[in-house]
Parts: C-alpha cells; sequence; structure tokens
C-alpha cells in the first residue's frame, strides 16, 4: 500500500520527520519496505533555452549544445540524448548541483572539452519515469527559473507500507493516519464537507434477494456531471498511489477508496434502469467486465443487476462495461455496498481477477462508512462539475447480517495483564484504544470495549489485547527470559541420529539432499515398485510429482550429476523422510539411510553395516537369499530381525546402472533409520577379564560357493560353544589348487576360560567338535 | 711359574682389551665377547690353572688379579656394546628420515550438509536454554497443518501458504486433507496433544510450499519453530527468549527487537528483527503468544495455561553464514561443493 505523507497530513498535522514517521509507523505493525521521495527539489536545476547544437566529430551519439540560461550567457554543454531542436526549453543542472543519485556536476566534459553543466530527463530529476531523452518542458517558462518552481512540483514522500491482513482499515490512508495519530499523541482531524441534497427524490429501488451474502447496499445519485479531466493534484496523488488517472468521475471513485478504504462504483445513470437487485448468480450467466473480457459466472458469485435483472457488475469486483460512465455522461448512480468477504475472494481467486476493491473487500470494509464516502464523493467532484446536485435519500437495503458500528466485546484489564505480563486498569486501557475509535465502558476489571465497524479483524478479547500491546509499544513490555523446568537434551533417538551422521561421515561419505519428489518412472527405473508411493495432486512440473519412498533413486541423480561433472571419488549419504503408503490416512514416513559410492564394491557396503552396527550396538541377519529389489542379485543381501526388514547391503543392480549410465561397480546401505536410531541398546554388564592363558589355534575349511561363510562361521560359534572368546575370518583363498567354483576360509579360534589354564586335551576335543560341525554343513578341513 | 701365570693373565687382559676396542660392530663384538669372556677363554683357562698355585698368598693374590681382569673385561665389553649400539641405530635412524609432506592421500572424513550443520547448531543453542526437540511427519493432515492452528476451512490466510496436496488414495478420501506441511507448527499441536505442561521445545523440520526454486527460495526448505507452554508466560517471556537466543547464537553484541505483525495462530503476534554489528535489522522471523484456539485445538485449557511461540527458516542461516550466493546450489548435491564445509 503506497501512502502519501501529504494525505495522510490532510488528517493531522504530523510535521515530524518522515524517518520518525516510519519508525512510528513499523512499530505498529506497519512496516515501511520503502520510502520514496518523489519530487524533490534539486537546486541549481534551472530552466534552459536551446540556442544551437552541434555533432561531435568523432562521436556521433554526443552533440554539443548551447543553451541560454536567461544570464545572456552562451554555455555549451555535452549530451547523449538527441531528442530536443533549437528553441525548446530544457533543464540545465549548473556546475555544483547536487543530483539526487549522488553526482555533483562538475566541469569534466567529453573528449578533453569541458562541459558547462548537464541537461537532465525526467529520470534524472526524479519527476518521471522517461530515461528516453531530454525532459522537454513547457515552452512558456522563464529562464533561469529552478525547474521545479517553474513547473510548479510539491515534492512528496510516498511510504511503501506492508498492509498485514488483518488490517484492511490501513488501506485506506484514513486508517493509518488514524494508528499514527494516537501513537504520536496528536488529534486525528476527521473534517468533513456534507453533501447537500435537493429534489427531485432519488428514484431508484435496491433489492439485495434473500440469502444473498451483502449487508448492506446504498445508492445515491447525482446530476450535473460533465466528464472532463480531474485537477492535476487529484491525478498526481493517483499516480503516486500507482493509479492512472481517467477522467473525474473514475479518478474521484479511486481517491474515495484510496482516502477512505471504501470501495465504490459510479453507473451512468441511464443504464440501470430502475435501479439494482443484488443476488447469486445464475448457471450460464456472464458479464461482459470494464476490462473487455467476457467472465462467465457461477452460482458461488454474487452479482449487482439493474432493475432488469441483468448484471452490470460482479460485486465487489468490478463492473460491468455497458454502465460504465462514458463521456456523455450527466447523471450518476453511485453505489457503496458491504460484500461477504469469502464470496468475493473465491470468485477472484477463480477469476484470476485482484482489483483495488476485491483485495479490500476480502479483508473487510467498514460496512458503516458509506455516507461519509459519499460525501467526499460529491465534494471532490464539484471541484470539476460546478454545477453538481445530489437527489434527495440514499436508496438501499440493508439485511440482518450487518453489523453494528460498535461491537461489544468484554475484556478482563486482568486478562491483558497476564498475556503482557503488565499491570493494567480502565484508565490504561481507555488510553491506549479511545484514540484509535474504540469505546472502553466500565471502571473495574472486567469492561466492555466496543470495536468500531472498520476493525473487522477484532472480535474476542484476545484481539483486544493484541489491540493494546500494539500501542502500549512492544519494546516497553520487557524481556525476561522464563526459568525453564525442563532438562534441555536431545532425546535418546536424536543423539543416535547424530551419532550416526558422525560414523557416516567418518566412513567418508558427505551428506547429499536430494529433492523427495520424483518423477514418474524413477523408481521403476531403480528397481523399486511405484505403488505404494503418494502422487502430488499439484506439482510443480510433472518431473517432480511423486513423492520418494526409497533415497535410492535421488541419491543415484546426485551419482550421475556428479559423474557428468567428472567429480571423482563420488561418496554420498543421505538420511531423511520417506513416505510409502500405509493403510491410515497419512503415509507409513520414517526415516531412512542410504549410503552410495561409486567404484566400491558390496565388500565396502557390508564394512559400513559392521561399522554402524557396532557403532549403534544394532544387530540384524544377513539373508543373501532375499536379493532386496534395485540391488545386485548376487551380490546383496537383506538384512532383517525375524520378520522385520531393516535394509539392505550389497551393490546396485547393473541393470538400473546401465539404465542410468553409471559407470563402474555402486556399494550400497540402505537401512531403516526409524528403527535404528529408535532402539534403546541394553546396558552392558562388564565382565571379569579372565587371568588364564588363552588357546588358539588355526582352521582352514574348503567350502564350495553354496556354503556362506556365514554358514560355517555360526556352525564353529556354536560347537566351539562358551569357551570361544573370538572367532575371525582371516583369509580366503580362491586358486591354485583349490577346485573351481570353491574357496578355503581360514578362521582363527581363540578359547579361554574363565577360571583355569584350558588343557590340550580340551582343547584339542573343542578343534574336533568345530571340524565336525562345519563337515555336517558342507565344509571339508583342509590338513 | 707364578711370574709367569702373572704376566699371562696381563698379556691375555691386554689382548682381551684390544679385541673389543677393535670389534667393529655388535655381531663382532657378540663373537668377541665369547673369545675373551666365554669358557674356552684364555682368562678362564687361566682362572682355571689357579689351583695348582701351591704357594696360598700367591694365589690368592694371581687369583684377585684373574678376577680383576675379568670384571675390566666385562665392563669393556658392556661400553663398547653400547658404543656400537648407539652408533648403529643412530645410521639406521638417519638412513629411514621420511619426508612427511609426501603424504599423498586426501582426508576421508566426509562433509555434513550445512543445513544440518546450522540445525544442530541451532538445537545446541536451545538445548542450553531448557529446550527439548521435538519431531512430526512432513506429510501431514488438513488439520494440524492448518485447521488447529486458528485456519478453519475458510480461513484467507491459508491461501498464502501456496500448499503441495497430495492426491486422495481412495474417492472416499477429501481432496486436499492430507499435504505436505507447509510449516513446522503442525508438530506444535502434535507436542500439546500428547504431553502436558510444562512444554518447552523447539521444532526443527523440512518444509515444503508451492514455490518455484530462485536464489532465494525453493519449495523445499527447513524451518526450526519453538513452543513454551507453561503457568504465567508472558510476552516478555517470548521477547526475552529472542533476545537470549539472538545472543547465544550470533553474538553478544547483537540485540532483537519485535514489531506487530499477523499470523493466525498467535496474538499477539509480531515479527522479529536482529541487529547486526553495522547497525542494520535484519527480519529474522514471526512470533507471537499462541492463540487461545489454537491452545484449545491441542487439549489445553488457555485460561490456565499461556505460551508463545518463534519460527524462521535454517536455510537461510547456512546461506548467509558461508555466503552462499544462490539457495539452489545448496541442493544440487555436486561434491564439489558439499566438501567446501567440514
Amino acid at each position: 500500500m503506497k501512502v502519501l505523507l501529504s494525505w495522510l497530513n490532510e488528517f493531522a498535522d504530523f510535521g515530524v520527520e518522515t524517518e520518525t514517521i516510519a519508525d512510528r509507523l513499523t512499530t505498529l505493525g506497519l512496516a515501511v519496505d520503502g520510502i520514496d521521495r518523489a519530487g524533490q527539489r534539486i537546486e541549481g536545476v534551472v530552466v534552459a533555452k536551446v540556442l544551437r547544437t552541434e555533432k561531435h566529430p568523432d562521436a556521433s551519439k554526443v552533440t554539443r549544445v548551447w543553451v541560454d540560461a536567461g544570464d545572456d550567457e552562451e554555455r555549451h554543454v555535452w549530451c547523449g540524448a538527441s531528442n530536443m531542436v533549437v528553441g525548446d526549453l530544457v533543464p540545465l543542472a549548473t556546475l555544483g548541483t547536487a543530483m539526487p543519485d549522488g553526482r555533483v556536476i562538475s566541469q569534466r566534459g567529453i573528449l578533453g572539452i569541458d562541459s558547462e553543466g548537464m541537461l537532465c530527463s525526467g529520470v534524472e530529476l526524479g519527476l518521471d519515469e522517461d530515461a528516453s531523452g531530454l525532459k522537454i518542458l513547457p515552452p512558456d517558462l522563464d529562464l533561469g527559473v529552478n525547474v521545479f518552481d517553474a513547473l510548479g512540483i510539491e515534492s512528496e514522500v510516498v511510504l511503501d507500507l506492508d498492509v498485514t491482513r488483518n488490517r484492511p482499515d490501513c488501506l485506506g490512508h484514513l486508517g493509518v493516519a488514524r494508528d499514527l495519530a494516537a501513537a504520536l499523541g496528536i488529534p486525528l482531524a476527521e473534517r468533513r464537507v456534507a453533501r447537500r441534497e435537493s429534489a427531485p427524490a432519488n428514484p431508484l429501488e435496491v433489492t439485495i434477494q434473500k440469502g444473498t451474502p451483502c449487508s448492506s447496499f446504498a445508492v445515491i445519485v447525482v446530476d450535473g456531471v460533465r466528464i472532463t479531466s480531474s485537477p492535476a493534484w487529484i491525478a498526481r496523488r493517483l499516480q503516486q498511489s500507482g493509479m492512472r488517472p481517467i477522467n473525474n468521475v473514475v479518478d474521484v471513485s479511486n481517491f474515495v477508496n484510496l482516502e477512505l478504504n471504501q470501495p465504490n462504483h459510479a453507473y451512468d445513470l441511464r443504464r440501470v434502469g430502475g435501479g439494482f437487485i443484488v443476488r447469486t448468480a445464475r448457471q450460464g450467466e456472464s458479464i461482459m467486465t470494464l476490462d473487455g473480457v467476457e467472465r462467465s459466472l457461477e452460482q458461488e458469485d454474487m452479482v449487482i443487476c439493474d432493475g432488469a435483472d441483468q448484471p452490470v457488475g460482479i460485486a465487489g469486483i468490478m463492473g460491468g462495461l455497458l454502465s460504465e460512465v462514458s463521456a456523455d455522461t450527466t447523471a450518476l448512480a453511485v453505489e457503496i455496498a458491504q460484500f461477504d468477504s469469502l464470496v468475493v475472494a473465491r470468485t477472484a481467486s477463480r477469476l484470476g481477477l485482484r482489483t483495488e476493491a476485491s483485495v479490500r473487500f476480502e479483508r473487510g470494509v467498514d460496512p458503516h462508512g458509506a455516507d461519509r464516502a459519499f460525501d467526499r464523493f460529491v465534494e471532490l467532484l464539484r471541484l470539476t462539475c460546478p454545477d453538481l446536485t445530489v437527489r434527495t435519500g440514499v436508496a438501499g437495503a440493508v439485511t440482518a447480517d450487518l453489523v453494528p458500528p460498535l461491537r461489544p466485546v468484554p475484556v478482563r484489564t486482568t486478562e491483558i495483564s497476564r498475556i503482557l505480563g503488565v499491570d493494567v486498569d480502565a484508565d490504561s486501557v481507555r488510553r491506549m484504544l479511545e484514540p484509535i475509535g474504540f469505546s472502553v465502558t466500565g471502571a473495574g476489571a472486567l469492561l466492555e470495549v466496543g470495536i468500531p465497524s472498520w476493525r473487522p479483524d477484532c472480535a474476542v478479547e484476545v484481539d483486544v489485547v493484541e489491540e493494546f500491546a500494539r500501542h502500549f509499544g512492544y519494546d516497553r513490555l520487557g524481556k525476561s527470559v522464563p526459568k525453564s523446568p525442563v532438562y534441555g537434551r536431545l532425546s535418546d533417538t536424536q543423539r543416535r541420529r547424530r551419532l550416526l551422521h558422525e560414523v557416516v561421515l567418518g566412513l567418508g561419505l558427505s551428506e547429499a539432499m536430494p529433492s523427495p519428489f520424483l518423477a514418474p518412472g524413477d523408481l521403476v527405473h531403480c528397481g523399486l515398485k511405484e505403488d505404494d508411493a503418494l502422487h502430488l495432486a499439484n506439482p510443480l512440473v510433472a518431473e517432480e510429482s511423486i513423492l520418494r519412498t526409497s533415497l535410492r533413486p535421488g541419491l543415484l541423480k546426485a551419482v550421475v550429476f556428479n559423474q557428468s561433472h567428472r567429480v571423482e571419488g563420488v561418496r554420498l549419504y543421505e538420511l531423511g523422510h520417506v513416505y510409502p503408503q500405509g493403510d491410515g490416512e497419512l503415509p507409513d514416513e520414517y526415516e531412512s539411510l542410504c549410503l552410495i559410492e561409486v567404484g566400491s564394491d558390496a565388500q565396502s557396503a557390508m564394512r559400513w553395516w559392521n561399522e554402524i552396527s557396532a557403532a549403534l550396538e544394532v544387530g540384524a541377519q544377513l539373508d543373501q537369499d532375499r536379493v532386496p529389489p534395485g540391488f545386485h542379485p548376487s551380490r546383496s543381501a537383506t538384512l532383517a530381525r525375524g520378520k522385520v526388514p531393516l535394509g539392505a547391503v550389497g551393490e546396485i543392480d547393473p541393470a538400473v546402472l546401465a539404465r542410468l549410465g553409471v559407470q563402474g561397480r555402486v556399494a550400497c546401505l540402505e537401512l531403516n533409520a526409524s528403527i535404528v536410531c529408535g532402539e534403546t541398546p541394553k546396558v552392558v554388564v562388564a565382565k571379569q577379564i579372565s587371568r588364564f592363558p588363552s588357546s588358539d589355534f588355526d582352521l582352514a575349511f574348503l567350502a564350495d560357493s553354496t556354503v556362506t561363510a556365514s554358514v560355517v562361521t555360526r556352525a564353529i560359534r556354536q560347537a566351539a560353544g562358551s569357551l570361544l572368546e573370538h572367532l575371525r575370518i582371516f583369509d580366503v583363498y580362491r586358486g591354485g589348487d583349490i577346485p573351481a567354483d570353491s574357496r578355503s576360509i581360514a578362521f582363527r579360534v581363540r578359547l579361554r576360560a574363565a577360571d583355569r589354564t584350558l588343557t590340550d586335551d580340551e582343547v584339542a576335543g573343542i578343534r574336533t567338535k568345530c571340524i565336525e560341525a562345519v563337515a555336517s554343513v558342507g565344509g571339508r578341513i583342509r590338513q | 711359574m707364578a711370574v709367569d701365570l702373572q704376566q699371562q693373565v696381563a698379556s691375555a687382559l691386554e689382548t682381551a682389551l684390544s679385541e673389543i676396542a677393535e670389534a667393529a660392530d655388535s655381531r663382532a663384538l657378540k663373537t668377541v665377547g665369547t673369545a675373551v669372556l666365554g669358557k674356552k677363554s684364555r682368562l678362564t683357562e687361566l682362572k682355571a690353572r689357579l689351583a695348582s698355585v701351591k704357594d696360598p698368598e700367591r694365589r690368592k693374590d694371581l687369583g684377585k688379579r684373574v678376577g680383576e681382569a675379568l670384571a675390566l673385561v666385562a665392563a669393556a665389553l658392556a661400553a663398547r656394546g653400547e658404543e656400537l649400539e648407539s652408533s648403529e641405530r643412530n645410521a639406521r635412524v638417519a638412513g629411514e628420515s621420511l619426508d612427511l609432506s609426501e603424504f599423498v592421500e586426501e582426508h576421508r572424513r566426509g562433509h555434513a550438509h550445512i543445513v544440518t550443520q546450522a540445525t544442530r547448531r541451532l538445537e545446541d543453542v536451545f538445548i542450553g536454554l531448557g529446550f527439548e526437540v521435538a519431531e512430526g511427519p512432513e506429510v501431514e493432515l488438513d488439520f494440524y497443518n492448518f485447521e488447529a492452528l486458528n485456519m478453519p476451512q475458510s480461513h484467507p490466510a491459508r491461501s498464502e501458504f501456496d500448499t503441495m496436496f497430495i492426491e486422495p488414495k481412495s474417492p472416499r478420501q477429501q481432496p486436499g486433507s492430507v499435504l505436505l506441511r507447509t510449516h513446522t507448527s503442525p508438530v506444535q499441536i502434535r507436542l500439546m496433544q500428547r504431553q502436558k505442561p510444562p512444554i518447552y521445545a523447539v521444532m526443527p523440520g523440512r518444509v515444503f510450499r508451492r514455490d518455484t526454486p530462485d536464489a532465494t527460495h525453493m519449495p523445499v526448505f527447513h524451518q526450526i519453530e519453538g513452543l513454551v507452554i507453561d503457568k504465567g508466560i508472558t510476552f516478555a517471556h517470548l521477547a526475552g527468549t529472542i533476545e537470549a537466543f539472538t545472543k547465544a547464537f550470533f553474538g553478544a553484541d547483537f540485540t532483537s527487537r519485535l514489531r506487530p505483525s499477523y499470523f493466525p495462530f498467535t496474538e499477539p503476534s509480531a515479527e522479529f528483527d536482529i541487529r547486526r554489528r553495522d547497525g542494520a535489522w535484519i527480519e529474522l522471523g514471526g512470533c507471537g503468544m499462541v492463540h487461545p484456539n489454537v491452545l484449545r485445538a491441542g487439549g489445553i485449557d488457555p485460561d490456565e495455561f499461556t505460551g508463545f511461540a518463534f519460527g524462521f527458516g535454517i536455510d537461510r542461516m547456512a546461506k548467509e553464514r558461508h555466503h552462499v550466493v544462490d539457495l539452489r546450489d545448496m541442493y544440487t548435491n555436486d561434491l564439489r561443493f558439499l566438501r567446501q564445509f567440514s
């Protein structure tokens, strides 16, 4: 919302610094996003006449201009523009002039010849947006006079206010002035010139059809209108507010809207018949709006119709083209109404038609502001239509939905104190609220506060608390840190998640954050199913319309990106949510962890799993018979705990890699991080360290490839029993005298008892049991 | 004979000492050691012959001489041994010199994403202020994202959130009832429903808006939200908490201010700004006293408890800390970008 300082000053004498006003508005919640100083007088810029021009011999784009600035001295100025002819009056910034952009005009000329000033464009002087050439001035100005004086330009300060949606009243200058005057403790001058009415009577009839969301509709009729252009000051204010002046009637209509936040519409009286009917639209109905577009209406829309029930406007949004004011208009029907904000919002949104009126109705317009706005409309239109007369009476209708001018809300001073933490009594409430038009009755702890009709945002007690706080001043409410009775810390799950990050970082993988949105087909490309994925109803683009059920597609995309940029050593991980569909309303969302390394094999992935498993004290069974989807058919395993899947480990399926164009092997580990981090490991009970020596022996077995190392390991472990202290594979050997399709696996076994030294016989017995156990699962001892 | 023996001891001692002195390395010294002190050495042999000396005085004298000679030899051996070992170790050490700057392997440790790093720093500051960390789902119900936050179905503020909706999974499901959360505020309601006051918690997490990506906006980004609900919580506590956070996170010379604003879920509402060292005010986030309707939706009696909430973006914190020019750079997952930050 653009707010003009001169306009605000009509409501109160805010004769203070612009910066002070801007700060005050900001602390009131009307944030000033920018301050634009328009038409600021620049000393030293005078009216000069072009005497003759000469092209520079070496630079065709530069012209040397001789000018007369009224002192009978011929000055020459270099100039890049070429829109002037001899005899034109142009603005000359004389030597020493400080320009708004910070430049000071100096003698330094072009191409070695001094310049005695600078000729200016409109944009350089802040007069208009035209930068295409010099500002050509009207021909009748006196030479040597300051250009701003000669043109009668008044300076203006335009504040760009960020008006929050709860403050519709501040979409008009009056509302801003009311808040500001209250904050500065100066009275608001509510100047008002009553319209004089005269016979004949207003002949129009107004009907609001039953159930139509319009609580009030009022029309006055004026005669003696002559369509012409607006006075310069009205046109300038509209321009500075960002609106285009059109003609006196349209301009006054807009002016009243910007001043009082009161949308209104002027119809040519000849086009409205006997009056107005407000009703909801009929299916199939349409109207050509002022902008010349044919709009088809639906039953949720509200329309204003003429006496013959023909639509002449979309309520609260835009008038119809046919009833528009035209050059030969002499009489007007001026309408001010109250339309339901949700209905206006819905229609404006469906039609994609946001107007100065719809923006205001969406937020809420004062339902009792019509009379004052009619007065102002007539007052301003009389400036250009001295013969204007107003017919007697307002034609109108109201419904039971019309809110009263003051809505009573019970307010406890104790509640204001409880929320704001300051002592409050009836007097202080009165001091804060009465200047902004609220009424306060009562004297004790329970007050009745009357909310004025221009503040639709205030409805309940806490709204009044906020008003009090705004005018009391947020900065005066104090700052104190509450003493938290809560012990601040991460939960066990959150600590374990941080640990998980640290372990993975220690393994050399960097954290990626791919988009959780996938394209249709991405999951299938990665060997995963897509039928349990959620779809977005309104994606930004079709390529981002599916919610991931696995982190793998996103990470693999990142791998492809990095490979295409020739990045080496691509090791990435992500810890993030996935959203597979579940049985409930919400998906079975959980946190997943995925690690990927290019040029690395399944054993790397197993090493990652071993590290994570050890650091987070989580275990799982490795089931290589269950190939996880999208993984390498013979180099991967499912990690599970009984029936609960925990993840997958191994390499990405070469078929997937081929589809994505990824070179080399890709190691991958995927874990359900919600389970991994959500566990609480048992506290370890310390074992007494044995004082007795260990008995160590090695065993090497031949096992063909169908017998997994894990099966052999388990057999040894079971056979060795409770005396086994440590068991590890220290060598796997293929080739040489080992039959193809088979390999030798060598184990180191360490036995120890807590209470004695093992005898040779005991050790030999266990060794034999181990060999027999392995034989029973298909492994032969190598001698 | 005795004189002869005496001379022989002297000469054996002399020979032994010179052999020890001449040993070139520890291995040679070991051989010499055996030769001069072993069972077959000259001195041992002479010692054995002492028995044949008749005169006890003389025998005693000779015995003493042999003993002294043996001790001298042993001492010389030990001394020479140490000398040789030391010079040999020195030579070996000199020969195995290593230029440590030849180390060629790059470090292996990976790099945490700067958004994760920023989230941790923020969490840690709030933990220090006595807050817990709470979490919630990213795919949410309309109830938690809007309805319970004082934005009923027709509330106009809903349109400002640019919500992304999930397609109904069955015709029975109301369109628009499941969505990607547009802010972390739904966690407030979930927290209130499962935990009675006092509540002191921050809620970091990923949020979604239907925004076309540009240098300062992403459709997927991160927020952190704070919620305090207790008896006797006032607006001053909100301002004090924001101030304490500002100083703890940005530095003691930063300060904060609150100015009125509007959010449906808080009242009074405020924007909070922080003032940098250079005096400029930077808009950081939104906050306010929790709206009574929100407390009610969370099952908390607004007449018994009051509370405040605040929230702001995490991505911007990371972006500004590291002077990242374009927010999109943080999400291309280019390792050349990620590796810059340890």
